[in-house]
């Protein structure tokens, strides 16, 4: 398996606070990895490593063999924040365009991949439409089509399935498996929900800026004699059940 | 490429937002044609007092017939001007007119010096048709009680005013415009794309700038044709010392709009940075000031574009005088443009 997105010996404070202190992550190709904690834990300063906008204090995090931060490894990373960052003058179609621009790609090829990107999340017959229009899943889904519509190996999905009814998270849940499977791409999720860690092929539980435990959640279930990871991220944490 | 994806998305953003394009386009002709309206219809020349010593009965009749109440008086100077109410007062002497001006209100004083000297030279053509050559030369001294004889208020204004339109709109809009994607998370999640600050600053003065230019290019057209606002020198000086404008408020605007964490403290900078330069601009003459308050002039942006644009409109001078403007107009910009940049990196690209 190859290693896609590397996390080593990563520390970070702001001021007197410890944000993270001495992570160390794998991820590989064909792989849904999971960060699970609560608020709070870090998570979405990784990822803000991971896409380049914040840099560790020691350590490295390393992208298809490259140190971030990079401006043309961001060709190759698709980033979905956890709010809706989305145009609301616009329509669907405009947002996903200019976006789109941001990155390398002929203008044939930006058509074709807008399309493919809007029909993935379903909203093919929305982009017409003024995105302050939108229901709050719609935007979800628009977002996730924005952070596929240039063809990225590696995705980073800061909570993807916030506020997003549980038909729309199966659906979603499905198109990443798929993408995972058939694409082969890397895919980091941030997630609350347990239920949806459960779907993740290996997850890591950070809390206070620590790798509590890492590892596939059969496992995890197994270290801790847990029946569900939500027992097995009380225990890691120290609180018994 | 990008720069071009990030003017096309201003201009889409802009164009949907109609009350925004009213504020932008409509408010400037909308003030500009009161305050031009308020300087119009102060002093006309007619409806005022006059003290008449000495003068030729004839003078006196046309003066009248003009509309002006004219009153006799054995001697007159300063005090009784201002003792009386009077406007003016006319001391004709040995065939030489001495016209004392009160001027508190410079337009109605230039009205009142352009009829007396009118009447005298009708009167004096008269006079030597009629063969009387030694009555045909009147001379005529000015005399003021306030200001001088350049005090002219409304076309020294409507430059300074038409800059700080440009000033004000494209600060508050542009500052706002970035407030909002930085609120809203829409330039943190556009630095997770390949783009370069550079590209995103540039972005932002090609698509507000845009505006900016359309802005002047209207206000300019509507304040010569429409309003009579004198336009003595070339438009493009204009429309370039406005552009520059343009660029050094959208880059504070951008700059100062990292301070504020709502659309209302956006306008919280209004009373801060826009009023102040208004005073400063040259709305009062700044010339006979202390040092520090002209030096206080010397660090606002408006001040040099007011300059500048008086001296093309008003006095019709070429580009060699607003050079040093111009000049000093580019650094601010540059200055600001070189401090977004900065912070820009600083925040996304570390």
């Amino acid at each position: 398996m190859k290693t896609t997105v590397s996390v080593r010996q990563v520390s970070k404070s702001f001021g007197k606070k410890t944000v993270l202190s001495e992570v160390n992550l794998t991820m590989e190709q064909g792989q849904i990895y999971g960060l699970i904690g609560p608020s709070g834990a870090g998570k979405t300063t990784l990822i803000k490593m991971m896409v380049g906008m914040d840099v560790p204090d020691e350590g490295a995090v390393n992208i298809l063999g490259t140190k971030m931060p990079n401006l043309t490894m961001l060709q190759h990373i698709g980033y979905m924040a956890q709010s809706d960052a989305l145009y609301g003058e616009l329509t669907g179609e405009e947002n996903l365009k200019f976006f789109a621009s941001m990155f390398k790609m002929g203008k044939a090829e930006q058509k074709q991949r807008i399309s493919y990107a809007a029909d993935l999340v379903n909203l093919s017959q929305e982009l017409g439409k003024n995105v302050s229009a939108y229901s709050g899943g719609m935007k979800r889904r628009l977002s996730l089509a924005i952070a596929l519509v240039h063809d990225p190996s590696v995705l980073i999905l800061d909570e993807p399935t916030v506020g997003i009814d549980p038909e729309l998270r199966q659906s979603i849940w499905q198109e990443l498996t798929r993408l995972r499977s058939s694409e082969r791409k890397t895919i980091v999720v941030t997630t609350h929900v347990m239920d949806e860690a459960e779907k993740c092929d290996r997850l890591a539980m950070v809390q206070n800026g620590r790798i509590l435990t890492e590892g596939t959640p059969e496992q995890l279930k197994r270290q801790y004699n847990a029946a569900g990871l939500e027992d097995v991220f009380l225990q890691a944490g120290g609180v018994r059940p | 490429m990008r720069i071009r994806a990030l003017v096309r998305r201003i201009c889409e953003q802009l164009l949907r937002d109609k009350r925004t394009l009213a504020l932008l386009f409509l408010a400037p002709l909308l003030v500009l044609s009161l305050v031009n309206y308020l300087f119009q219809h102060t002093g006309d020349g007619s409806d005022v007092k006059i003290g008449a010593v000495n003068v030729d009965a004839q003078i006196v009749e046309s003066m009248k017939n003009q509309g002006m109440d004219v009153v006799s008086y054995a001697q007159a100077d300063k005090d009784t001007l201002e003792k009386d109410k009077l406007d003016a007062v006319i001391v004709m002497k040995d065939r030489a007119i001495h016209l004392i001006l009160k001027n508190t209100d410079p337009s109605v004083s230039k009205a009142i010096r352009m009829k007396i000297s009118q009447t005298a030279a009708s009167l004096a053509e008269a006079a030597l048709q009629k063969g009387k050559a030694a009555a045909a030369h009147v001379a005529m001294t000015t005399d003021y009680v306030y200001g001088g004889a350049d005090t002219n208020y409304f076309d020294t204004l409507s430059p300074i005013l038409i800059g700080f339109f440009v000033f004000f709109f494209v600060f508050l809009i542009a500052g706002i415009g970035l407030l909002r994607e930085r609120t809203s998370g829409t330039l943190e999640r556009l630095m997770a794309t390949p783009v370069r600050p550079g590209e995103v600053i540039a972005g932002y003065l090609a698509g507000y700038g845009m505006f900016a230019f359309l802005q002047t290019v209207i206000v300019v057209l509507f304040g010569t044709l429409v309003l009579g606002i004198p336009l003595a020198g070339s438009i493009w000086y204009v429309l370039l010392v406005n552009l520059l404008l343009a660029f050094v408020a959208l880059s504070l605007g951008i700059l100062l709009s990292a301070f504020a964490a709502s659309e209302f403290q956006m306008v919280q900078f209004i009373p801060i940075v826009i009023i102040p330069q208004v005073f400063f601009a040259g709305i009062f003459p700044l010339d006979g000031m202390a040092s520090w308050v002209q030096a206080v002039a010397r660090i606002m942006p408006l001040y040099y574009a007011a300059d500048a644009l008086k001296s093309v409109m008003y006095k019709g001078l070429g580009f060699g005088e607003i050079a040093v403007d111009v000049g000093v107009l580019l650094l601010f910009a540059a200055l600001f443009i070189g401090l977004n940049l900065r912070r820009l990196a600083f925040l996304y690209r570390k």
